[in-house]
């Protein structure tokens, strides 16, 4: 009836697990008591979960992205605890089997449901709004690859209290992800769980990539997109073309393991250096999925910010487009020690090198952006100059990784630990951090607290070094990654360093949380009335905060990069003057067939792992039923009305007159 | 899913004057879902051809490769391609009762493609050349089937366009998705053309 | 990092150069962040402000030169440090090469010395200045052998014959380990790498031949494979001729090793609940 499931693969024996199902179970508690109380579920369900509007599709991704955050950082401590205790022969607190699972559930969380989410969280808010358009090319679409994920990251959550998660590493390399090392479901949870939000992923891909080819406003030539747009749309034909290739390889994993096929056994012919391969050809262009619109978000800052133009726009943009070409043909650096011959890595190292090129001229771009501008230092600012820093040393160290010869020494230690956050940490999370604070204002119509911002930016900043810089210094005395534990006693004053590093962070992270709290607390001192808190320069800040759901009344014309900017320097300025009539405007509705088929997939995801097979059947015919209802709906768009539009309109600019 | 999920989405705009023509956009998506498609079966022919001589003692594609019976599965599926062009032109003329015609010579030309392939796995793993007796057989059979899954997922499509179509007629939700489920069932003849020169023809030699 | 061999030697100065190299642009790029951040911050009237300003060609010239500049000799250093330092080329030298095969088990290392018809798990003993073809395999999921002291790692993965050639310069006693994760029992995969003279590889090589065990494939082998944790150092007197072809051939005929599925399975699954109880 249940499969595998039994009351057995509840972990009631390990304290540390129950305690955090407690925790957790207490917290959601309170969260379902607070929204029963105060009567919110038919608004969350109405204006939410079933919400087809790009902006609350992005805030419900970042939302979901901070809170995976936090959980993703429980786990960095808990291994930072365990190095720093683990040495000369102590065994620490955690067993292998636990530290096995927590360094993998912080890799898979960190990248597919922290990084991931901030990315796709920002594109949703932010992309329609710079190209001036109404909502993305397929809203209902849209809202399905936002449940998707939600189910993928559900499925990791489950995985904490009902059995167990991957015990392989973050990429589940073969044989170890295959039946025969890894009998429990620990890799079958990271299987469904990558394959349900990677699908999702994929249809975001696609409707961004169409969103942005097919609806600009009029006027906006590929060559006035913002460059935030710009970097959205290459991650988006880097989505389109490796996520099909992680699809494959986590299905072949899943034949191996399901039907007892051979593609990466160790025997009956199956290769496990194709199983490498395969993972990174995806995983490669994965990272500059993720790392693009944080140099687009840069961009944006620090043009902003500086009050200037950005230096070199058409450099920026072909700079991506060779990063998006060349970010396919480097796999191979990350198992150069595999044993392929010397001309194959070298030239695989020296494509490495390449991209480095351009990554160095956006570097120069941003720093002649700042040169003789009036640079402000806001924290989206500090997020910026803090990344210049940080990356390029992670672009050094990641080069230094990319010498076969080197990389031979290097390889598989703290050294590639400390190169790959170093990137990370510095460019993506930075990046996010900086965008969040940037265009919060945009999706809320209120200004995030400064003082708090800045607090944690140093305390990332400064955390980042100390916890970092250490793991550098340790590689270099043969310190490897993933150790439950480590004989060297002279190691464990550095691992203490970086420990501490690790608690600067959580501060860091700490004042993320205390931001919100005090900024939604002065919300009404803080409020953008205008539509255009930072004085910026593209067409998101030229609507209200937060946008109408129609985001524009009048589709706004474009004759230049910066547009908004442009239209500001027009002599008398720009004015938000009343338009004198209004039109109906064409809207798609809200659906509920979106959260409904993830609803199913979550029951198909699940048994498939258990082995319920009937409930992967119910989940499959209620997957399928929903859609069909989907495709038979009629009543899928509605108009809202001219007089709805002005009476909107109207508001507006009485909070505008109020202020001026 | 995501094969059909593609085909569905919000008709956004259809009579929007700021917009592009909903209908022309859903089929642009469309293509673009079709490429990532291309990813898909582009790798698992990469696998196919890594995996191909990793017999591990166990049948070769000599041994096991039938091309006579192949060759009548690719003219059933070349000739559904055809039909279907006769549906989409008969669409173009606005005939109902002719697209409703040619939807379902190409479903049974369909069914029968699938019926000859799931013929043919039975027969192999009756023979103890299953998917699970070497790397080259499991590559074999997810490759094939995969394409025969797309093409089962085809098939489900048009006996829905058909009862669609049957209800509401030919129309702006009906026409974009059938100009989507032609640009597929044409994929899906391309992918099987290069399934059978890539693995059974030289497979067989 | 304190390198005892030859190819350690190489490759601390090849990273010292890339770093050096990396230096020359990495440097002016924090000054630059650090100066034009404080000169033209927006309180500083002062200083130039041109918000129009967002192209000049010498500057696009420069900034694409330096970093192809850079990467061009970066790129010329790879390509011949990729050959100096490929792990499967043999190591010139007046000594004559030796082999040793190294092959990963769950968690051990077992050391097949097929000239002298010895074989030992977790040590490893190596005459010094004698260049040393280590024929690298896995009768496991992948794993990879190094000594960090000597220099390059490569992959031990199972059904591949993989290869690195070491040499030892310097006496003494380093340790060696599998660096990719391999499950449970990874972090205590080690093993003791003794770098002797000749006389004392000698009298290493006659202690180990009189170890009353005996490393038979399959026989043996399928015993000593059965997954344990800081497995002891175990010395064999007597192996198999062609040990490693026969480990290795197993895998390409069908099933590895001779072990069933099931057997293996089995020990892996129960050693964990085991460790678990034990650590708490």
């Amino acid at each position: 009836m249940f499969g595998k499931l039994s009351l057995d693969s509840i972990p009631f024996h390990e304290p540390i697990i129950m305690v955090t199902v407690a925790a957790i179970a207490l917290g959601g508690a309170i969260v379902v008591g607070l929204i029963t109380y105060y009567r919110k579920w038919a608004y969350l369900w109405t204006d939410w979960v079933t919400s087809i509007d790009h902006k609350k599709i992005g805030v419900m991704y970042f939302l979901v992205a901070l809170v995976m955050l936090v959980r993703g950082f429980a786990d960095a401590i808990m291994m930072r605890t365990q190095q720093a205790l683990a040495a000369g022969g102590a065994e620490g607190y955690l067993p292998p089997h636990h530290f096995d699972q927590i360094f993998t559930a912080h890799g898979v969380i960190m990248i597919f449901f922290v990084a991931m989410p901030m990315v796709i969280g920002l594109m949703n808010l932010v992309v329609p709004l710079q190209i001036g358009a109404r909502d993305v090319a397929f809203p209902f679409m849209n809202n399905l690859s936002f449940w998707l994920f939600a189910v993928g990251m559900i499925l990791v959550n489950l995985s904490l209290f009902i059995g167990e998660f991957a015990k392989t590493g973050w990429l589940a390399y073969a044989p170890l992800s295959e039946l025969r090392y890894s009998p429990d479901v620990g890799v079958d949870y990271w299987i469904w769980a990558l394959q349900l939000s990677g699908i999702g992923t994929t249809l975001t891909g696609i409707n961004f990539f169409v969103t942005i080819l097919k609806m600009r406003t009029k006027g906006m030539t590929l060559f006035r997109m913002p460059i935030f747009t710009w970097t959205a749309f290459c991650t988006n034909v880097l989505i389109i073309l490796s996520f099909p290739i992680l699809t494959v390889t986590i299905a072949l994993l899943t034949l191996d393991r399901y039907l007892g096929m051979h593609f990466f056994t160790n025997d009956m012919g199956g290769s496990q250096m194709m199983y490498v391969n395969l993972i990174w050809a995806w995983g490669h262009p994965e990272v500059y999925i993720l790392i693009l619109p944080a140099f687009g978000v840069f961009s944006e800052v620090i043009a902003t910010f500086t009050k200037k133009r950005l230096f070199g726009y058409k450099t920026m943009v072909w700079a991506t487009a060779a990063i998006t070409v060349l970010s396919f043909i480097v796999w191979l650096h990350h198992f150069f020690t595999m044993g392929a011959g010397a001309n194959v890595n070298a030239f695989f190292g020296i494509m490495t090198m390449i991209i480095a090129i351009p990554t160095g001229v956006k570097i120069f771009n941003w720093l002649f952006t700042m040169y003789r501008g009036r640079i402000q230092f806001t924290t989206p600012v500090l997020w910026t100059i803090g990344f210049i820093i940080t990356f390029t040393l992670g672009g050094m160290t990641g080069v230094m990784l990319a010498v076969p010869g080197a990389n031979f020494v290097l390889h598989n230690s703290l050294f590639v630990i400390a190169h790959f956050h170093n990137v990370i940490i510095g460019g993506v999370v930075f990046g996010m951090m900086a965008g969040f604070t940037y265009w919060f204002p945009k999706a809320f119509g209120f200004t995030l607290s400064e003082k708090w911002g800045k607090r944690s930016f140093w305390c990332w900043l400064i955390g980042f070094y100390v916890a970092f810089m250490p793991l550098y210094a340790l590689s270099f005395f043969g310190a490897m990654r993933r150790m439950q534990s480590y004989e060297q006693s002279e190691w464990q004053p550095l691992m203490i360093v970086a420990w501490f590093g690790a608690v600067i962070i959580a501060c860091g992270i700490a004042c993320i949380v205390i931001q919100l709290v005090v900024s939604i607390r002065d919300r009404d001192k803080n409020r953008d009335l205008t539509g255009d808190p930072w004085d910026a320069r593209t067409l998101e800040w030229s609507t209200s905060s937060p946008p109408p759901n129609y985001n524009f009344a009048y589709l706004p014309d474009v004759a230049s990069i910066d547009s908004y900017w442009e239209m500001k320097q027009q002599p008398g300025g720009f004015k938000r003057e009343l338009a004198t009539k209004f039109e109906d405007i064409h809207m798609p509705k809200n659906t509920a067939e979106g959260p409904i088929m993830s609803l199913f997939a979550l029951f198909f995801g699940f048994a498939l792992i258990w082995h319920i097979w009937w409930l992967v059947g119910l989940g499959a015919i209620g997957m399928f039923v929903t859609f069909m209802f989907r495709i038979f709906n009629n009543d899928t768009d509605y108009h809202v009305s001219a007089a709805e539009v002005e009476k909107t309109e109207r508001e507006y600019h009485k909070r505008l007159e109020m202020q001026a | 899913m995501a094969t059909d999920t593609i085909k569905q989405h919000d008709a956004h705009a259809h009579d929007g004057h700021e917009h592009h023509d909903a209908g022309a956009m859903k089929v642009f998506g469309f293509w673009i879902y079709l490429m990532s498609d291309l990813v898909i079966f582009g790798t698992l022919f990469a696998t196919f051809g890594v995996l191909a001589t990793a017999t591990a003692g166990g049948p070769t594609s000599q041994e096991i490769f039938e091309l006579p019976f192949v060759l009548v599965e690719t003219f059933l599926l070349l000739i559904s391609s055809f039909t279907f062009g006769l549906a989409v032109l008969a669409q173009n003329a606005g005939d109902r009762g002719a697209v409703l015609k040619w939807l379902a010579v190409t479903f049974l030309l369909g069914a029968g493609f699938i019926s000859m392939e799931i013929y043919e796995f039975h027969h192999l793993i009756a023979e103890g050349a299953g998917p699970d007796r070497s790397a080259f057989l499991s590559a074999f059979f997810t490759l094939v089937g995969t394409h025969g899954l797309h093409v089962t997922f085809g098939l489900i499509w048009i006996a829905i366009m058909f009862f669609q179509i049957s209800k509401r007629g030919l129309d702006s939700v009906t026409m974009p998705r059938m100009l989507c489920l032609s640009l597929f069932w044409h994929f899906l003849d391309i992918v099987w053309i290069c399934v059978f020169s890539f693995v059974y023809l030289i497979g067989a030699m | 990092m304190d390198p005892t061999g030859q190819v350690g030697q190489g490759l601390k100065s090849l990273i010292i150069t890339a770093f050096g190299l990396m230096l020359i642009v990495v440097i002016p790029v924090i000054v630059m962040t650090i100066l034009f951040a404080w000169k033209y911050r927006g309180t500083n009237l002062a200083a130039k402000y041109t918000p129009n300003w967002e192209h000049s060609n010498i500057i696009e010239v420069f900034v694409w030169a330096i970093p192809c500049v850079i990467i061009f000799f970066l790129a010329v250093l790879t390509w011949q440090t990729s050959h100096t330092f490929d792990p499967h080329k043999p190591i010139a030298s007046e000594d004559e090469t030796m082999t040793i095969d190294a092959i990963s088990l769950d968690w051990k290392w077992l050391f097949v010395y097929p000239e002298e018809g010895i074989a030992t798990v977790n040590e490893l003993a190596i005459p010094v200045d004698t260049p040393v073809h280590f024929r690298v395999t896995s009768g496991t999921v992948m794993n990879s052998f190094m000594v960090p002291t000597l220099g390059s790692q490569i992959y031990a993965m199972a059904g591949m014959a993989n290869d690195v050639y070491l040499e030892g310069n310097e006496t003494g006693t380093f340790r060696g380990r599998s660096t990719h994760y391999s499950g449970e029992g990874f972090s205590e995969m080690l093993f003791d790498t003794h770098v002797t003279s000749d006389a004392d590889f000698q009298a290493w090589v006659d202690k180990v031949k009189q170890s009353p065990e005996t490393m038979t494939f399959p026989d043996d082998y399928d015993k000593l494979a059965k997954p344990s944790i800081a497995n002891p150092v175990e010395y064999f007197s007597q192996v198999s001729p062609d040990f490693y072809g026969d480990l290795i051939k197993s895998y390409k005929a069908g099933h590895g090793g001779t072990d069933s599925h099931d057997e293996h399975n089995e020990a892996r699954e129960s050693s964990m609940p085991m460790s678990a109880q034990a650590a708490e």
